[in-house]
């Protein structure tokens, strides 16, 4: 229920009963042969698992370390979070639920659960921050297209953790009939450990794949933090190992003017969202806006167990600039023919500001692919 | 602490902390309880999150929630509940907060989004000090969990029905039958909340047992239609609840 002093569930009375049920049913079902089976079914065929690890040979030469990154880009959907919406979704369904709820920051999520319930046959509604939905037209197009109902959400600042209000205030009314699918590695228990376990496959297969490849573990493993999900995905198998594991938070444009979405780096310890982690809140804890040219990093917070592991000191977390990631994104496509999504290109940016890993070999998580992020490097490019 | 009582919330600082302490010493009511504005607050229906946006927006603090309870303490002698969100009192930290409740007048606090499973150290802390808690019990409940916050809790908070805070037409099946299992199980006084907002509603929920019914959002709404006159309209609506 909790990683060290964080995690936990802080939520109203009303949703205790359904996150009971939805940590019964998981426990049942994560080691049911059946499940794992469907799965892994639909992980290979529908979704394109597994996912090379890919030796980036001119990046690593323009960087004088040793570069693989782990094609989360090419999955279905274009990103990682269909390996967490095919789970829970296949979980919805064993649960008899007929509904599913979803937030979304830059709809990336949001895709992907419309399409796991388009497939399914479950009914499904997406809450979206009314800016978020102005700024992301096309994945809306795409959402609706796939067969979801996406709300634009008009209260509070009207970006993701709005979209998480909105999301909780339904469930707590409609939890009978409804799984709400939540993204990342946030929320109220069980929600972080079922979302880090089924991610935790990017890096269980990036393990497999390295030792094929160099017959020994890399120096680094390197990955973009907003909520933190494709993060822990890749860190959790390597916990145990002699490594270094550095999560990249976004640092807008830059942190000392405010305009960010360090929660790690520069965030207090606080409560929202059902978990006790760190939050970018003032100083009577209201929390505040953030920014990053990354709509999937743009959250004030974090999962819980990122809380735990930079208190721990395990991993290392770290931010680029807007800037600074920009940078990366058109240097990988111009180096490898390969457009990160913006979120991966945080990731991509900090090597280069690392003297250390110069000679080392690295693994990046390239988390998702950059077609949907085209028109926002149009305007940053002018 | 309550019997067939009439319960009014209002959200500190909406429209201003002098207008919230105006509306609170004016409301006919037996018991008042005060909200203090978040920004993400996620138990709330659309009327409640507008009056704590604009509070916000318009500069509140939440040492105005103190401000008023020590104004409030000063004229009246009707208990008060502080409800909040958890963070702004992890934020300051919980003895700190507690204590500044305590010494402004506040006689309970409630908090929304901490269950009791996590108010372990709250309740200590509140014990010390001298305040007394309130727990939310909802309509799913277990009999088990029930029984924990009856015994923590001055009063059960029982909410209504499935969902958020907000006026509603009709008091859900659900809170009746939620009303009945709770009188069984807890030997605490029972107060119902969530889209309590006519006459009828009142007398419906004493009739079937409550010793309290709490309005909130049929207020809010008031002081939104009528703004600085809302102080009138406050005192005829809360006599007409209570009648």
């Amino acid at each position: 229920m909790r990683f060290g002093e964080f995690g936990g569930r802080f939520v109203p009375e009303v949703l205790i009963p359904p996150l009971e049920e939805l940590e019964k049913a998981y426990a049942k079902l994560k080691d049911d042969e059946e499940f794992k089976r469907e799965l892994d079914y639909y992980l290979r065929n529908y979704a394109g698992r597994p996912t090379p690890l890919y030796f980036a040979r001119n990046l690593s030469k323009e960087l004088g370390m040793r570069v693989y990154l782990k094609r989360e880009d090419l999955l279905h959907g274009g990103a990682h979070k269909i390996n967490n919406t095919l789970a829970q979704a296949l979980l919805a369904k064993f649960m008899g639920k007929t509904r599913v709820i979803a937030e979304t920051g830059a709809g990336q999520h949001g895709v992907a659960t419309a399409m796991a319930c388009a497939l399914l046959g479950i009914s499904c509604r997406i809450y979206m921050g009314a800016l978020d939905y102005e700024r992301q037209k096309m994945n809306v197009f795409r959402m609706k297209i796939l067969g979801a109902e996406v709300v634009a959400v008009e209260s509070g600042s009207k970006t993701l953790k709005d979209a998480i209000n909105e999301a909780l205030r339904d469930w707590a009314e409609s939890f009978e009939t409804t799984h709400y699918l939540i993204g990342s590695v946030v929320g109220p228990h069980p929600f972080p450990t079922i979302v880090r376990d089924f991610q935790a496959v990017i890096g269980k297969e990036a393990r497999k794949q390295i030792l094929e490849i160099e017959g020994s573990l890399p120096d680094a493993i390197v990955a973009c933090v907003g909520g933190g999900s494709n993060a822990i995905g890749i860190f959790y198998p390597f916990l145990n190992d002699d490594l270094r594991l550095i999560g990249v938070e976004a640092g807008g444009l830059g942190i000392e003017t405010g305009k960010h979405s360090a929660s790690l780096y520069a965030g207090r310890k606080g409560v929202l969202h059902g978990m006790r982690s760190y939050f970018l809140q003032d100083e009577d804890g209201m929390i505040l806006d953030t920014h990053s040219i990354s709509a999937g990093l743009d959250y004030p917070g974090v999962g819980p167990e990122h809380a735990f592991l930079k208190d721990s000191g395990r991993v290392e977390y770290t931010f680029v600039t807007d800037r600074e990631a920009l940078n990366a994104f058109l240097k990988l496509s111009k180096l490898e023919g390969i457009i990160p999504a913006l979120e991966s290109a945080h990731a991509l940016a900090y090597l280069e500001k690392d003297e250390e890993l110069k000679g080392s070999t690295v693994i990046v998580n390239l988390s998702g692919r950059g077609d949907k992020d085209l028109g926002i490097v149009m305007e940053a490019m002018k | 602490m309550i019997s067939k009582s009439l319960i009014v919330f209002f959200p500190a600082g909406y429209p201003s902390k002098e207008k919230t302490l105006d509306f609170m010493l004016s409301a006919n009511a037996d018991m008042i309880e005060l909200g203090i504005p978040f920004s993400d607050p996620v138990a709330d229906g659309a009327t409640i999150q507008k009056a704590y946006y604009e509070a916000l927006s318009s500069g509140f603090k939440v040492k105005d929630v103190f401000w008023i309870a020590r104004e409030f303490r000063k004229r009246d002698s009707r208990k008060l509940v502080l409800m909040s969100y958890f963070n702004p009192i992890h934020s300051a930290g919980m003895r700190e907060f507690v204590e500044k409740a305590y010494e402004s007048g506040f006689d309970a606090i409630l908090v929304v989004d901490l269950p009791f499973d996590e108010a372990k150290e709250f309740v200590g802390i509140c014990r010390d000090v001298g305040i007394k808690n309130v727990f939310l019990a909802a309509p799913n409940t277990s009999e088990e969990r029930l029984a924990k916050i009856d015994e923590l809790s001055e009063f059960v908070y029982l909410v209504s029905t499935y969902g958020v805070t907000g006026a509603r037409e009709k008091i859900s099946k659900l809170a009746f039958e939620a009303l009945k299992r709770a009188k069984r199980t807890c030997r605490k006084p029972i107060a119902v909340g969530f889209g309590v907002s006519k006459r009828e509603h009142v007398v419906e929920l004493f009739n079937a047992g409550a010793d309290g019914v709490v309005v909130g959002s049929a207020l809010v709404e008031l002081i939104k239609k009528f703004g600085e006159r809302a102080k009138e309209e406050i005192a005829k609506f809360t006599s007409e609840l209570k009648a």
